[in-house]
């Protein structure tokens, strides 16, 4: 036996025999408080917790740039080995927001990318691009070394061995009224192509670039 | 199917006669007194909210028999955290999260000068390390005793949503000394999270709180550790144990279960 379908009701409030019901009224008065004081309760809610959560998320739209930081005279980089500087990546933090630079002055027989005049100088990110530990440039091998996971990087600060997925950042250098000064920092891919920085272990070719996008608050 | 009988009520908790050979009207003794007014209050506030039904359903259960030490995982674990929970709300009361050096150095001095301040912070270290062990025995008990089928399945999630909050509040602590080996490995965790496709960049850039570790990084993990992530793990233990009472244990798998023939419909 098919089950009996119950009697379709009116839409309307009056034909249903609502006591009080108006004409044309289709919502009861007991559906309309309870969807009134259920918004009011989701209105209150997002009052607190939208501004809270956009407070917590803010910072990664947030585009500080620290501008150009002097590290020396052009006579105190050779054109074969590195020199090391220390810049402010973070600043009010004393030594925590430091990191160290080593520069070189750029070398037409093994730096192949066209000259501008934000590449006069080398300058090469300690961070190590497997997962940010610092890199020591060790002259006597011509290598970057990490302490971490012994990621290897030559001169040109291209992976040679271990993990790393792209070669170390780099730094834009210019000439200022006789001193050499260091930029803003931005990732190459194995290719020495220039991006916006990324984070360490994330590759920057083939379909990396497009898995790891830039971010808005170091996009250059 | 009839219904269990409710567990039997203990005895002591039954209203005494008054003792053979005294008369009513005897002055009480100061120890009758005293007992008498901690039935009163307790009394006083079952009245008003029923409380005892609860207490009672939540623990005098029946358990399997064959109950044993194992069981007890799970107890250990809840210890660990409230050991976790109250070390680490004195620790917050001389810890400072200053980046530009304040950190190390109220770090330092609970080491060194607050008043068992390397016990306090010894046993908020070391217990950190037997939380997690703790878990991951619990977590082992349940799944080779079976204890994680219908239907306690929802119980076995809301325990991998307690490992993974223990795993944050393991990785948002290792921060707070702020010495060399804090900053390092929270760098290299951060850029492991970073390595996620798609999102990962963002997700690095929400917990350092920016594209570079700065002061704002270290309160950020402060307040994850010690305002976020415990509010969630005491919600969930909640959740847990309200599943736990609710759907009773289970007994070892090395035990044939053995029906109440009343239970059974007879087999012809």
């Amino acid at each position: 036996m098919a089950p009996t379908r119950r009697p379709s009701k009116s839409k309307y409030t009056a034909d249903r025999g609502i006591p009080g019901a108006f004409e044309g009224e289709t919502v009861t008065r007991r559906r309309f408080m309870t969807g009134t004081a259920h918004g009011a309760g989701a209105l209150a809610t997002m009052g607190f917790a939208l501004p809270a959560l956009a407070f917590a998320i803010g910072p990664i739209f947030n585009n500080d740039t620290l501008g150009w930081q002097t590290v020396g005279t052009p006579e105190m980089f050779p054109d074969d080995n590195y020199i090391p500087a220390v810049i402010v990546i973070a600043p009010g933090i004393g030594e925590a927001g430091n990191s160290t630079v080593y520069i070189r002055a750029r070398n037409a027989s093994i730096d192949t990318t066209p000259p501008t005049q934000f590449n006069r100088w080398v300058a090469i990110s300690t961070r190590c691009a497997h997962l940010g530990c610092p890199v020591r440039w060790v002259p006597a091998s011509e290598r970057f070394i990490c302490p971490c996971h012994g990621g290897v990087y030559d001169l040109q600060g291209v992976r040679v061995g271990g993990p790393p997925p792209r070669p170390l950042d780099r730094f834009f250098t210019r000439l200022h009224e006789g001193f050499v000064q260091v930029g803003a920092r931005y990732s190459v891919n194995s290719e020495l192509r220039a991006f916006s920085p990324r984070d360490p272990g994330e590759p920057l070719d083939g379909i990396g670039q497009y898995l790891y996008p830039s971010r808005p608050s170091v996009r250059v | 199917m009839p219904k269990l009988p409710a567990p039997p009520i203990p005895p002591r908790f039954l209203p005494q006669p008054p003792p053979p050979g005294t008369q009513r009207g005897r002055p009480r003794t100061p120890l009758e007194k005293g007992a008498e007014a901690g039935k009163s209050a307790v009394d006083w506030i079952d009245e008003r909210t029923s409380l005892s039904g609860g207490v009672r359903w939540a623990l005098f259960r029946k358990v399997p028999k064959g109950t044993n030490w194992f069981y007890t995982l799970g107890s250990a674990t809840m210890i660990a955290f409230l050991n976790q929970a109250v070390t680490g709300v004195f620790l917050a009361m001389y810890y400072r999260p200053d980046a530009s050096g304040g950190a190390y150095e109220s770090v330092r001095y609970i080491t060194n000068d607050v008043f068992l301040g390397q016990f306090v912070r010894g046993m908020h270290k070391w217990g950190s390390s037997v939380m997690v062990i703790l878990v991951f025995l619990h977590m082992g008990r349940t799944f080779f005793f079976g204890a994680y089928k219908y239907p306690r399945e929802l119980n076995w999630v809301i325990g991998v949503v307690l490992l993974i909050l223990t795993m944050l509040m393991s990785f948002t602590g290792y921060l707070l000394p702020f010495d060399q080996r804090s900053y390092w490995a929270t760098i290299v965790g951060v850029n492991i999270n970073g390595t996620g496709p798609l999102i990962g960049p963002y997700l690095s850039d929400f917990l350092r709180g920016g594209p570079e570790f700065s002061a704002t990084t270290l309160s950020r993990f402060y307040s994850i550790h010690m305002l976020l992530v415990p509010g969630a793990i005491a919600a969930m233990i909640g959740a847990h144990l309200y599943l736990v009472a609710k759907l009773g244990t289970t007994a070892p798998p090395w035990l044939r279960a053995k029906p109440d023939p009343e239970l059974v419909e007879e087999q012809l």
